[in-house]
């Protein structure tokens, strides 16, 4: 089975732009899942929006049909509350249908409130409680080195989760063994995209400089859409301004 | 940690300490596959793993002294393919990483094999922070995880090979007071299966672990009084013999013993299932809170944890008979 990027990667201007429409996709739809659910994250989703779009539409290497292949890419939502904007990125890239995004944290669905595993394709690891992340993305990036493949591990933190100390622990050990094929992503303002891995031999830590519930005027910045839930007129503000 | 604990008042001869059958075990499993890995927290001479580094120096993942780590990075290597063992002092490994544990391991459903070291009191004088009388209770309501308490070398072995051949999250408390080796009645062990390694009609003594040879002793004890004690081997605590639990309560009188906190292990799991099924008199031996000092051998006799302080507490069970 061959491993590839969701749609098939395009170079330049059109690729930025295919994952500029991706990341506005993924941001009307978590900001839809939290209104119809009344619960969700949508300021981490929006500030989480545009680096989900760049790795799964346009850096990782995976197969949807084959959700579990040895040598795919891996990607840890280790701020795990983020769900609106991770299974929309997921349904997007085609491990499940878009159409299961309606059923987001209903009775008995699979999509619950934190990301499980063992409920849907293309998560690797149950994530919620802060800081379980990096640990679990050094054991994979030591997995890969021991058997010498060449996928490579993504996590994707909050700023305000790195006060967990488990990720300095997995920190030292990731620079300890040298594990250059991953990547730890802090969301945390505005996206920098990093140097070829070959060419190092540390692991990467690329701080994103987001902007918590970018994309809507009266989200941008305020704390207040941490886990806030929007009603029907500031619903359809944003809707007009994710446009 | 010395072996003075145990020798100063015991002699050593004709017993083990599981975990040479732990390390052993593990290098056969290691020789025989190459995806299985131990992870450890700097604990290569405490899980007497000098052997398996010196022969797979690659395969030995130390993390350092950072237990959450080493437990999510058992999960990473699971998800790589490899069968991680992540070897580590009991007391750490479950206090100190339990959410990661929880969360990466059991409700993941991860193939990692969490091994506890020196678990109960086997630390005897260092006391209660390196103590892990309360593992039991700490892991056995998390679903998915199987937890394993061998009472001998066998065993130990048993559990270990069980493990490497599961496809998903173990648990085993693997003691290091020095243990006799016992005749089991299983050719293997089975998830879920008690063993009756004696029986017996007026009372029944169910215990696991260093706890089931006293067991044994005390019902020697208990049959030159002329009372005939059933001991039964409760090595699984998840997935738990109901039956063998219900079959005991036949007796009319149930003691429990372990090497753990009387609230929640072993003695809690078997008074849920006898309330809910068949409520007999019940006595249940461990310790009661934080153990004062004392070497493992004082600290046993102390909290009853002994032939004489078992069969006491079992012709007390009886005497409570209607």
């Amino acid at each position: 089975m061959s491993l590839s990027t969701a749609p098939a990667p395009v170079s330049g201007a059109d690729r930025i732009a295919m994952v500029r429409a991706r990341a506005l996709a993924i941001r009307r739809s978590a900001f839809t899942m939290v209104h119809d659910a009344g619960l969700g994250h949508p300021g981490g989703d929006f500030s989480a929006a545009d680096i989900l779009a760049t790795l799964y539409f346009g850096v990782m290497r995976y197969d949807t049909k084959e959700p579990r292949h040895p040598d795919r890419d891996r990607f840890i939502m280790s701020k795990g509350h983020c769900t609106g904007a991770f299974y929309s990125v997921l349904a997007q890239a085609g491990f499940f249908p878009e159409a299961d995004l309606k059923t987001y944290m209903k009775p008995l669905s699979k999509l619950n409130g934190h990301p499980n595993r063992n409920y849907l394709p293309g998560i690797e690891t149950n994530t919620g409680p802060l800081g379980h992340g990096l640990p679990v993305a050094v054991g994979i990036a030591i997995a890969g080195k021991l058997s010498a493949k060449d996928y490579r591990t993504f996590v994707l933190t909050g700023d305000g989760e790195l006060q967990e100390g488990s990720n300095w622990e997995a920190a030292m050990a990731a620079s300890h063994h040298k594990l250059n094929r991953l990547t730890v992503i802090v969301d945390r303002n505005r996206l920098q995209q990093g140097a070829d891995p070959a060419s190092r031999d540390k692991p990467l830590c690329v701080i994103a400089n987001t902007i918590k519930g970018k994309g809507v005027s009266f989200m941008e910045d305020n704390v207040s859409w941490h886990h806030g839930v929007p009603n029907a007129e500031q619903f359809a503000q944003a809707m007009k301004e994710l446009i | 940690m010395s072996a003075a604990t145990h020798s100063a008042s015991r002699p050593n001869e004709g017993l083990y300490d599981c975990r040479d059958a732990f390390s052993k075990t593990l290098e056969a499993l290691a020789e025989a596959n190459d995806r299985v890995v131990a992870v450890v927290n700097d604990s290569v001479g405490s899980s007497k793993l000098g052997g398996f580094k010196k022969r797979w120096p690659e395969r030995l993942v130390n993390v350092g002294i950072a237990e959450q780590n080493m437990v999510g990075v058992g999960a990473g290597l699971a998800n790589g393919g490899r069968i991680p063992f992540v070897s580590c002092a009991s007391c750490f490994l479950t206090g100190r990483a339990l959410e990661q544990v929880k969360a990466d391991v059991a409700y993941s459903n991860t193939n990692v094999k969490l091994c506890g070291q020196s678990p109960g009191i086997g630390y005897g004088e260092l006391g209660p922070t390196h103590h892990s009388i309360e593992d039991l209770a700490w892991l056995r309501p998390l679903a998915n995880l199987l937890v394993i308490v061998p009472s001998d070398p066998w065993e130990t072995e048993q559990a270990m090979c069980f493990a490497a051949a599961y496809e998903g999250p173990v648990f085993i408390r693997v003691s290091r007071y020095p243990v006799p080796a016992l005749q089991h009645k299983l050719d293997r062990i089975e998830p879920g299966k008690a063993e009756v390694m004696r029986g017996g009609d007026d009372v029944a003594i169910l215990a696991n672990g260093v706890m089931l040879h006293k067991a044994l002793q005390a019902a020697d004890v208990l049959a030159e009084q002329g009372v005939s004690a059933r001991v039964v081997n409760m090595a699984w605590m998840n997935p738990l013999d109901i039956e063998a639990i219900i079959d005991a309560a036949g007796t009319g009188a149930v003691v429990t013993v372990e090497e753990a906190s009387v609230r929640g292990g072993l003695g809690g799991a078997v008074a849920e299932t006898l309330a809910l099924h068949r409520p007999v008199p019940m006595e249940m031996l461990g310790f009661p809170g934080f153990a004062p000092t004392g070497t493992v051998d004082f600290l046993f006799d102390y909290f009853g944890l002994s032939a004489a302080g078992i069969s006491s507490a079992a012709l007390k069970a009886i005497s409570r008979k209607g």
